[in-house]
C-alpha cells in the first residue's frame, strides 16, 4: 500500500504526522500552563492539591508526546534531528532539564521524606511551564525565522553561532511565538481546572484569569501571524531545489492551499470561541475543547505553511543552500514506508486515549476524592 | 589524521551519555519485572477476592510508581542526546536508528503511559476488570517500549539490514525484518529484559524478607516472596538460556568484544573458560601485553570457552592479538589491513562527492562500486577503520591497538555479572524450598542473605551494561563509525557544563527517591492511602 506511494507522497505524509504529535504537543501543554497558576489559583493547600492532581493524571500524555514527536522527526526527518539538536545544544538542554524536573515533580511532592520539601517540587513545575513553553514556542518559531547552520556534502551540520541556539530567544519574532504558546497554555490549563475540578472557589477565580491570560496571548499571537504574513519567505524552487527568499511567502502559502487556510481560520476560531465563551457564559466549562481543538487546528496548519507549498521548513540564514526541506532532510523511501504501515496503529491509540480519558474524567476531581483512601494522590 | 579530533570533546560526550545511560538503567530494570509482579498479585486479587491481595498489590505500585517517574525523566535525556551530543550519528544512521524509537513511542510509550493512569487513579473509578487489564497492559507497554530501545541498540551492536547511500552519505534502512529479527536484537531483548525481571524479583523478596526479620506484615511478606521467587526463578532460567545465546551472538558478531571479556589476548582451540580471575599488572606496551599478564590468581574451566563460544570443544577461539595482527591460519584479517580497506572505502567516497557535476564517468564508476556486493563486502564493511589510518606506517600499527576495548574493565564486569547471576537463581531456588518447607521466617541467615542481594542485583545490572557498552568501543556502530566522528561539533565547554549539571541533578534525584522509597517501605502496607 505504502510502498507504491512516491518519496515525495511520503515526505508530505510525514510531515504532516509531525504537524499533527506538535500541534497535539501543544494542546496538551494545558498541563504547562496550570503549572504556572496552581499559587494563583489554588489558595488553600487542598485547592493546591486538587489542582496538582487533576494536571498530574494528564502530565505523561504531554510528555508521551513530546517524546513521540522527537522520535517521529529524528525517523522521518534525521537531517533536521541532527541539525537542529546538535546544533541549538543550549535550547535543548533547557528545554529536557525543563521536562527531566517536571518527570519526578508530580510523584515525589507528596511523598514524605522527599528530601526537598513539597515547595521544590511545585518550583520545578513552575520551571518547566514556564521555560517548555516559551521555548518550545522559540525553537518551532524557528521554522519560520531561521538559524545559523550550514551542511557540508557528506550531510554533517555546523552550527555558526557560539551561542548554540541561545541566539534564538533573542529574536522577538520567535520571542512573540514563545510568549504566544505560554499565554495560551495558561488560557488551556485555566479551561482545564475549570473542565476538572469541582469546586466554586477554583472555578471563579480560573474564569476571571482567562482575560488576564488570554488578552496578552491574542496580543503575542497576533503580533507573530501577522509578522509572519509580512516577511520574506524561504521559498524552494522545485526544479532546481535552490532556496531563496521571498516576500510575504507565508501569507503566499496561505492562499495558495485553501485547505490550510480554512483550517487556520477554524482553528482561531475554535480558540476565541472557547476562550470567549467561557468567559461570557458563567456556567461553562467545555471550553477546553473548543479551545483545544482550535489551537490542535492552528498549530497543525502554521507547521504545513513552513513545510509545504515549496518551502523550507528549518531555513539556514548563514547559507540558504543548506536549509532543509522535506525533500532534502528525510528518511528514505524505504524506512518512510515501513514508519507509515506503523502510523496506522495511531487511530488505535486515540481510540483507546478517548477511552480512558472519557473513563478518568467522568467525574471532576473533588475534595472528598482527595481525602479517599483508595486514591494515589500526588 | 587524529590530530584534527577533538579527544576532549569525544570524551566528555561519551561520559555524559555513559553518565546517563547507566543513571537510567538503575531504575529501567525494576520497573520491566515489578510491573509484571504486580499483574500477577493483581490477578489473583482479582479471583479470589481477598483484600489482602489487593493491600500487596498497593504497597508494590507505590515503590513502582516512584520508581517509574524518575525513569521517565532520565529516559527522555537519551532521546535528546542522540542529537545534541552524537549529530553526525544522527545523520550517519537516522534512516534506521529512528524508526524503532518512533514505533517506541506510538506502539509501547502511548500504553504504558495511558494505562499507568488508570493503574494509580482508577481504583474505584473503573470496574475490576478494567483495572487489571490496565496494570497487564502497562506492564506489557513497559515491556514493549524495551524491545524497540533494545532492537535499536542491537542494530549498533550488529548493523543488518541496510545499505550505504553514497548520494545521501548514510546507511538506509532496505529490510525492516532483519533489523527487528536480528540473533543479536533477539537475543539482546530476551537477555536484557530477563535481567530486569530478575532485579525486580529480588527487590521484592529482599524487601519482604526486610519485613520478615522485622517480624511485621508476614502474610504479605510470605506472599509477595512465594510471587517473586517463582517469578525470579524462572527468569533466572531464561536469563542464563539468553545469556549463552548472546555470548555465542558476540562471538560471531564481536569477536573482540567476546575476547576481552575473557581476556584473551593469545587465540587457542580447545580454549577454557576464566571462572574467577584477578589481573596483575598490565603492560605498558600494548604489542607486550598478554604475553607478559599475569593473572594473580584464576580458577579455569577446560574447553569450555571453545562451547561456549562455538558449540565445539575444539574450535579456534580468537584472541585481541589474533585480531589486531591477524591470523592467516585461521583467516583472520589484522586491523591494520581492515584500516587500509577502510580509508580506501572513505576516499572513494569522497572522491564521489568531488566527481559529482564535474566528471560524469567518474561519478557513476565510483557510485557503481558502492553497488557492488564484493566490493561493499571487501571495503566498504571496514569503513570505520579508515579513521584510524596514518601515512606513516609505525603509528598506523600503533593506531590498530587504539581499536581494542578497555580489557580489565570488559572481563571484571562480565564475571561479576555471571558469577552474581548464578547467585540470584540459587537464592531463589533456597528461597522457594525454605518457604515451602515452611523454615523461612525463622532462616535468619537466608533472610538477611535476600536483603543484602539487593544491592549486588544493581551491580550485576549495571555490570551488564558496561560489559555490552564498553566492550564494544570504540565503535558506536560496530565497524562503522568510532565514537570520534560521531560526536557533534560543540564547544568542549557547553559539554562539561550539562555534564556536571546532569551529576547535581541525578545525585539530587537519587537521594529524593532513595529517601522516599525508604520512608515508604518502612511505613509498609496499609489499606489504600498514599503515605
Amino acid at each position: 500500500m505504502f510502498g507504491d506511494l512516491s518519496h515525495l507522497v511520503l515526505q508530505q505524509y510525514w510531515w504532516i504526522i509531525v504537524s499533527l504529535l506538535g500541534a497535539l504537543l501543544v494542546f496538551l501543554m494545558f498541563v504547562q500552563g496550570g503549572q504556572t497558576l496552581i499559587y494563583t489559583i489554588g489558595k488553600t493547600p487542598m485547592q493546591r492539591t486538587m489542582l496538582v492532581n487533576t494536571l498530574g493524571r494528564k502530565w505523561e500524555f504531554t510528555f508521551t508526546t513530546l517524546v513521540t514527536f522527537g522520535g517521529a522527526f529524528f525517523a522521518s526527518f534525521p537531517l533536521f534531528y541532527s541539525t537542529s539538536f546538535g546544533g541549538a545544544y543550549w535550547v535543548w538542554m533547557a528545554i529536557l532539564f525543563a521536562f527531566v524536573l517536571q518527570a519526578i515533580a508530580y510523584e515525589f511532592r507528596s511523598r514524605p521524606n522527599n528530601a526537598f520539601g513539597s515547595r521544590t517540587y511545585e518550583t520545578f513545575l513552575l520551571i518547566n511551564g514556564l521555560l517548555g513553553t516559551i521555548l518550545i514556542g522559540t525553537a518551532v518559531a524557528t521554522f519560520f525565522t531561521g538559524s545559523a547552520f550550514s551542511v557540508n556534502d557528506m550531510n554533517q551540520s555546523q552550527w555558526e553561532l557560539k551561542s548554540h541556539g541561545l541566539e534564538a530567544a533573542l529574536n522577538l519574532h520567535n520571542l512573540s511565538l514563545g510568549l504566544a504558546v505560554f499565554f495560551l497554555a495558561r488560557v488551556l490549563g485555566l479551561l482545564y481546572f475549570m473542565n476538572s475540578v469541582n469546586d466554586q472557589d477554583i472555578f471563579v477565580r480560573a474564569r476571571k484569569h482567562l482575560v488576564y491570560n488570554g488578552v496578552p496571548f491574542l496580543v503575542f499571537f497576533l503580533t507573530f501571524v501577522i509578522w509572519l504574513m509580512l516577511r520574506d519567505g524561504f521559498a524552494v524552487n522545485p526544479q532546481t531545489q535552490e532556496v531563496f527568499m521571498e516576500p510575504f511567502k507565508y501569507w503566499h502559502n496561505l492562499v495558495s492551499m485553501p485547505l490550510v487556510f480554512i483550517l487556520f481560520v477554524l482553528g482561531v476560531v475554535g480558540v476565541l470561541l472557547g476562550l470567549v465563551g467561557s468567559i461570557v457564559r458563567q456556567d461553562c466549562t467545555k471550553g477546553i475543547w473548543a479551545s483545544g481543538i482550535g489551537t490542535v487546528l492552528t498549530v497543525f496548519s502554521l507547521f504545513l505553511l513552513a513545510g509545504f507549498n515549496n518551502t523550507s521548513f528549518y531555513p539556514s540564514t548563514f547559507d540558504l543552500q543548506s536549509s532543509l526541506t522535506i525533500k532534502n532532510s528525510s528518511s528514505s523511501h524505504f524506512t518512510l514506508t515501513t514508519m507509515s504501515y506503523a502510523s496506522l496503529m495511531v487511530p488505535f491509540v486515540f481510540g483507546y486515549i478517548w477511552y480512558v480519558w472519557k473513563a478518568m474524567n467522568n467525574k471532576p476531581i473533588d475534595e472528598d476524592e482527595m481525602k479517599s483512601d483508595d486514591v494515589h494522590v500526588y | 589524521m587524529f590530530e584534527n579530533i577533538d579527544w576532549a570533546l569525544v570524551n566528555w560526550s561519551r561520559a555524559q551519555f555513559a553518565l546517563t545511560a547507566m543513571f537510567h538503567w538503575l531504575f529501567v530494570p525494576l520497573t520491566l519485572g515489578l510491573s509484571f509482579i504486580i499483574a500477577f498479585m493483581e490477578t489473583i486479587y482479582v479471583k479470589t477476592g481477598d483484600p489482602e491481595w489487593k493491600r500487596i498489590t498497593k504497597f508494590w505500585m507505590k515503590l513502582f510508581g516512584i520508581n517509574f517517574a524518575i525513569g521517565v525523566a532520565t529516559g527522555i535525556i537519551l532521546e535528546f542526546e542522540f542529537g545534541t551530543n552524537w549529530s553526525n550519528y544522527s545523520w550517519f544512521v537516522g534512516d534506521i536508528f529512528g524508526a524503532p524509537l518512533a514505533i517506541e513511542g506510538i506502539m509501547a510509550f502511548f500504553m504504558e503511559s495511558t494505562f499507568i493512569a488508570v493503574m494509580f487513579f482508577g481504583w474505584g473509578k473503573v470496574s475490576k476488570r478494567f483495572h487489571l487489564t490496565a496494570t497487564w497492559l502497562t506492564a506489557v507497554g513497559a515491556n514493549l517500549s524495551a524491545l524497540w530501545i533494545l532492537v535499536a541498540n542491537a542494530w549498533m551492536q550488529n548493523p543488518v539490514g541496510m545499505k550505504f547511500n553514497p548520494e545521501t552519505a548514510r546507511n538506509e534502512m532496505h529490510n525492516f525484518w532483519d533489523v527487528l529479527l536480528s540473533p543479536s536484537a533477539v537475543s539482546k531483548f530476551l537477555h536484557t529484559t530477563t535481567s530486569g525481571y530478575v532485579l525486580a524479583a529480588v527487590f521484592v523478596v529482599g524487601i519482604s524478607s526486610w519485613f520478615m526479620l522485622k517480624k511485621r506484615h508476614i502474610l504479605f511478606a510470605k506472599r509477595s516472596i512465594v510471587i517473586a521467587a517463582i517469578f525470579g526463578f524462572v527468569s533466572s532460567i531464561m536469563l542464563i538460556a539468553s545469556g549463552d545465546g548472546s555470548a555465542r551472538d558476540v562471538a560471531k558478531t564481536q569477536p573482540m568484544k567476546f575476547a576481552a571479556m575473557e581476556s584473551l589476548y593469545e587465540g587457542q582451540t580447545q580454549a577454557p573458560l576464566i571462572a574467577i580471575g584477578l589481573f596483575g599488572k598490565e603492560h605498558d606496551d600494548p604489542m607486550h601485553r598478554g604475553s607478559d599478564q599475569e593473572f594473580l590468581m584464576k580458577i579455569e574451566i577446560p574447553n569450555m570457552l571453545s562451547y561456549l563460544a562455538f558449540l565445539e570443544v575444539d574450535a579456534f577461539v580468537p584472541g585481541i592479538k589474533d585480531l589486531v595482527l591477524g591470523n592467516e591460519q585461521h583467516n583472520i584479517m589484522s586491523y591494520k589491513e581492515k584500516i587500509l580497506r577502510g580509508y580506501e572505502a572513505q576516499q572513494t567516497l569522497r572522491a564521489f562527492k568531488d566527481a559529482k557535476g564535474v566528471d560524469e564517468l567518474e561519478y557513476q564508476r565510483l557510485k557503481a562500486k558502492f553497488d557492488d556486493e564484493v566490493w561493499v563486502e571487501n571495503y566498504f564493511r571496514y569503513f570505520g577503520y579508515g579513521n584510524y589510518y596514518d601515512p606513516n606506517p609505525e603509528q598506523l600499527e600503533l593506531n590498530a591497538f587504539k581499536i581494542v576495548p578497555p580489557i580489565s574493565l570488559s572481563f571484571y564486569a562480565f564475571h561479576i555479572m555471571v558469577v552474581l547471576g548464578g547467585h540470584f537463581m540459587l537464592l531463589f531456588m533456597v528461597v522457594l524450598w525454605l518457604t515451602y518447607r515452611k523454615k523461612l521466617e525463622s532462616n535468619k541467615v537466608v533472610l538477611y542473605t535476600a536483603l543484602w542481594t539487593i544491592p549486588l542485583a544493581y551491580i550485576a545490572s549495571q555490570s551488564g551494561w558496561i560489559v555490552a557498552e564498553v566492550g564494544r568501543q570504540p565503535w558506536v556502530i560496530q565497524d562503522l563509525m568510532p565514537t570520534m566522528t560521531a560526536v557533534s561539533k560543540i564547544d568542549t565547554s557547553s559539554v562539561m557544563i550539562t555534564f556536571w549539571l546532569f551529576t547535581i541533578t541525578f545525585v539530587a534525584l537519587a537521594v529524593a527517591e532513595v529517601r522516599i522509597m525508604v520512608k515508604q517501605i518502612k511505613n509498609g502496607p496499609k489499606e489504600g492511602g498514599h503515605n
